[in-house]
């Protein structure tokens, strides 16, 4: 067991895949000689070679459009965006070409390709650079969409995701890089949640919370400062695309109530689909309307004002009281 | 000519050199260009120590560029329009921008409050190369209004040719003759990625294959920028289409104030280029050349000392915006949408001024 950060658990998990198999390669902007902006692949080029960790030209469709080249030649690439926001000049490689190329080819074609997406605010950042695009990426079948949470997981999850014969995007909240956490870096991987599936990450009676990514941690911050009065189950989604609804109905159907918070707007949000699938499994069991909390439906503002635009620890306080208040 | 192809006007010495497609402008105004490169680069340095002081989240520095920058910039007229990425301080200097407009963007204040079309400026653009396709549709609207005395430049860097955008520029502005000039400011370097990484061959050459000419200035020579600029620029008014300028240039500074280059470059090679710095050459030819003496320097450098203080002051009174601010101009109608969510968060903060009211009555 060692104390890591988030990202230096990402690069403990990077390493080791691209030990583990030599079909692995790691490709992005600034990601070789200097490790990545946010140090995720540092050391990586150094020990496995140029050819195995790729500076690349500046062009976000070329990387991920090369990494479908790459992955049909029989490579696993894990490419870097640099920021959220970065990863729309590649939209149309992801949508069209890497989501659906399982289906056109009727199953004869897997293009194991991961991409890594720092996301979120909270950093203080100019433009660009604190957006949570998921949901542009739920919307297109074939991908699988996840967002890790806390160092260990992350560790596990980016090792899962590589080994995953579908394309992943893998979202890495960028205000909790420095994070730390207990991290077993000896265990078997098979022993790690599957990539599919939801977690319980505080167990709770009245109310179910969920989340993932950045705003985890807050939704615990947040259990925590109401217990014991009330009792607030969290639940990390992690898996964004499929959901986990049987972790998520299972837990719904026990406290009765049901939050979704998210950074990312609300309006036509994952937390959308979220509550028109928990009302439709769940309708007898609710108390209250599923509830969301997240970002207002305007572009990210200047970053003085991002704290007003995120939700933070008494915002989700407040979505969980009008759960109450039915 | 140098031996690389490379225009230039005047040495890193501080000499003119003679060049028989670019003859001297008798009208250039020298003395002019040295105090705007001079009062940029205050600009730049007051920014990055405000940075460090925590009243700016990033700053993105132009050391180095002034040349490039100022020549280019002085080469527009009123009615040319520029479209910058995020490094073109010296050229909003050029279009009449007050910085503190800039540093409100790198504060996180704003996300660009001034009026494009006032200053001829538009927005800065943080996507790599998208202003590329931007500057080439206006230019497309030039023609259409048959506006003869405008051209457009737009600006961007090395590691931005590697955009899919920028090609479609080239190739969009080459087939409709579009009034465009392709301002690439070669600094080396894109963060960590030095300029093999991006092309093969020197950037300028690229646009041969597009159609159209490409040239590649000593982008620390701002006598040289100016004059190629204003050529490719009257070229474009003229109805001749585009042209690449690549200046050749260095990153004397960081990527950006969040950026470690020690990890990717060698201290050695940022010191030849401090050989070249764009504004000691200007100050050794003035001052040689007896166009300017020690009062004429001492009264800029007092300029700049009165430009930083003002700086220094403003940046650190800018106001922040007001929360409900968050939700204005999304779109130019009303979203009933986004009404209701304005609403609701102005009920949800009020209710902790009420919380603190009755707090303080309690106590009381
Ligand atoms: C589409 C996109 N991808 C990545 C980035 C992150 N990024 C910001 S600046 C930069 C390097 C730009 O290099 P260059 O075009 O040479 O301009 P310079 O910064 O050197 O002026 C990168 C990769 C971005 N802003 N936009």
């Amino acid at each position: 067991m060692s104390k890591l950060t988030l990202s230096k658990a990402l690069n403990e998990g990077l390493r080791r895949a691209l030990e583990a198999d030599p079909k692995v390669m790691i490709m992005g902007e600034d990601v070789g000689k200097l490790g990545g902006v946010f140090r995720v692949t540092d050391g990586l080029q150094k020990d496995f070679g140029e050819h195995r960790v790729v500076d690349t030209p500046l062009a976000e469709s070329g990387i991920i459009g090369t990494a479908i080249g790459l992955a049909l030649r029989g490579y696993r690439p894990v490419c870097e965006i640099q920021f959220d926001g970065f990863v729309f000049p590649a939209t149309d490689q992801i949508i069209s070409q890497l989501a659906k190329m399982r289906y056109r080819s009727r199953g004869k074609i897997s293009l194991p390709v991961v991409i890594r997406i720092p996301c979120g605010g909270g950093i203080g950042a100019v433009e660009h650079h604190s957006e949570s695009p998921e949901a542009y990426f739920t919307h297109a079948a074939g991908l699988r969409v996840v967002a890790c949470a806390d160092a260990a997981d992350a560790y596990s999850m980016i090792q899962l995701a590589i080994a995953s014969d579908d394309p992943v995007i893998f979202f890495e909240p960028k205000r909790r890089y420095w994070d730390k956490g207990d991290v077993d870096t000896a265990a078997p991987l098979d022993s790690a949640v599957p990539l599919d599936r939801a977690r319980v990450v505080l167990p709770g009676t009245d109310v179910t919370l969920l989340s993932y990514g950045p705003l985890v941690r807050t939704c615990v911050e947040a259990a925590m400062a109401v217990a014991p009065e009330r009792s607030i189950e969290v639940i990390d989604l992690r898996s964004l695309s499929p959901l986990d609804m049987a972790t998520i109905e299972e837990s719904v159907k026990r406290t009765g109530r049901c939050v979704v918070a998210h950074e990312a707007p609300v309006y036509s949000g994952l937390g959308a689909e979220i509550a028109a699938r928990v009302t439709e499994a769940c309708f007898y069991h609710l108390e209250a309307p599923v509830l969301r909390v997240g970002a207002f439906a305007t572009p990210y503002p200047p970053s003085r004002l991002e704290e007003h635009y995120l939700p933070d620890l008494d915002r989700i306080l407040d979505g969980v009281d009008r759960a109450f208040s039915y | 000519m140098t031996e690389t192809g490379l225009i230039q006007l005047l040495t890193p010495e501080g000499e003119r050199v003679d060049n028989p497609a670019y003859p001297l402008d008798e009208a250039a105004d020298i003395k002019g260009m040295y105090r705007d490169m001079v009062l940029v680069r205050r600009i730049d340095t007051e920014a990055i120590a405000l940075q460090r002081h925590g009243e700016l989240g990033l700053w993105a520095s132009l050391l180095g560029q002034e040349a490039a920058q100022i020549g280019s910039g002085r080469a527009l007229t009123p009615k040319d329009m520029a479209f910058p990425s995020y490094r073109e301080h010296g050229v909003a200097w050029c279009r009449g921008l007050d910085p503190l407009r800039l540093l409100e963007l790198f504060r996180g204040v704003s996300n660009g409050s001034w009026e494009p079309e006032e200053h001829k400026f538009h927005l800065y653009t943080i996507v790599i190369g998208d202003q590329t396709l931007h500057a080439t549709g206006y230019a497309m609207g030039i023609q259409r209004d048959a506006a003869e005395d405008e051209a457009v430049i737009v600006y961007f860097g090395d590691g931005a040719t590697s955009q899919g955008d920028v090609s479609e520029a080239f190739a969009w502005a080459s087939v409709f003759n579009a009034p465009v000039v392709f301002f690439c400011q070669n600094n080396q370097w894109a963060i960590s990625a030095p300029q093999d990484r991006q092309s093969r061959v020197p950037l300028f050459q690229r646009a041969s294959g597009f159609g159209f000419p490409g040239v590649r200035v000593d982008g620390n020579d701002v006598l040289a920028c100016h004059a190629v600029t204003q050529r490719a620029l009257q070229a474009a008014r003229e109805g001749q289409g585009p042209t690449l300028i690549e200046a050749y240039t260095y990153r004397m500074g960081a990527h950006t104030t969040t950026d470690d280059p020690t990890r990717y470059r060698l201290a050695s090679d940022v010191e030849v280029w401090r050989l070249r710095d764009p504004i000691e050459r200007v100050r050794s030819y003035l001052a040689r050349s007896g166009q300017a003496d020690s009062t004429f320097f001492a009264a800029i450098d007092a300029e700049a000392n009165e430009l930083g203080e003002r700086i220094r002051e403003g940046c650190r009174t800018l106001p922040d915006p007001a929360p409900l601010e968050l939700f204005d101009h999304v779109y130019a109608g009303r979203s009933a949408i986004l009404d209701d969510e304005r609403e609701r968060y102005a009920a949800y903060l009020e209710s902790f001024e009420q919380t603190d009211t009755a707090l303080e009555e309690a106590r009381r």
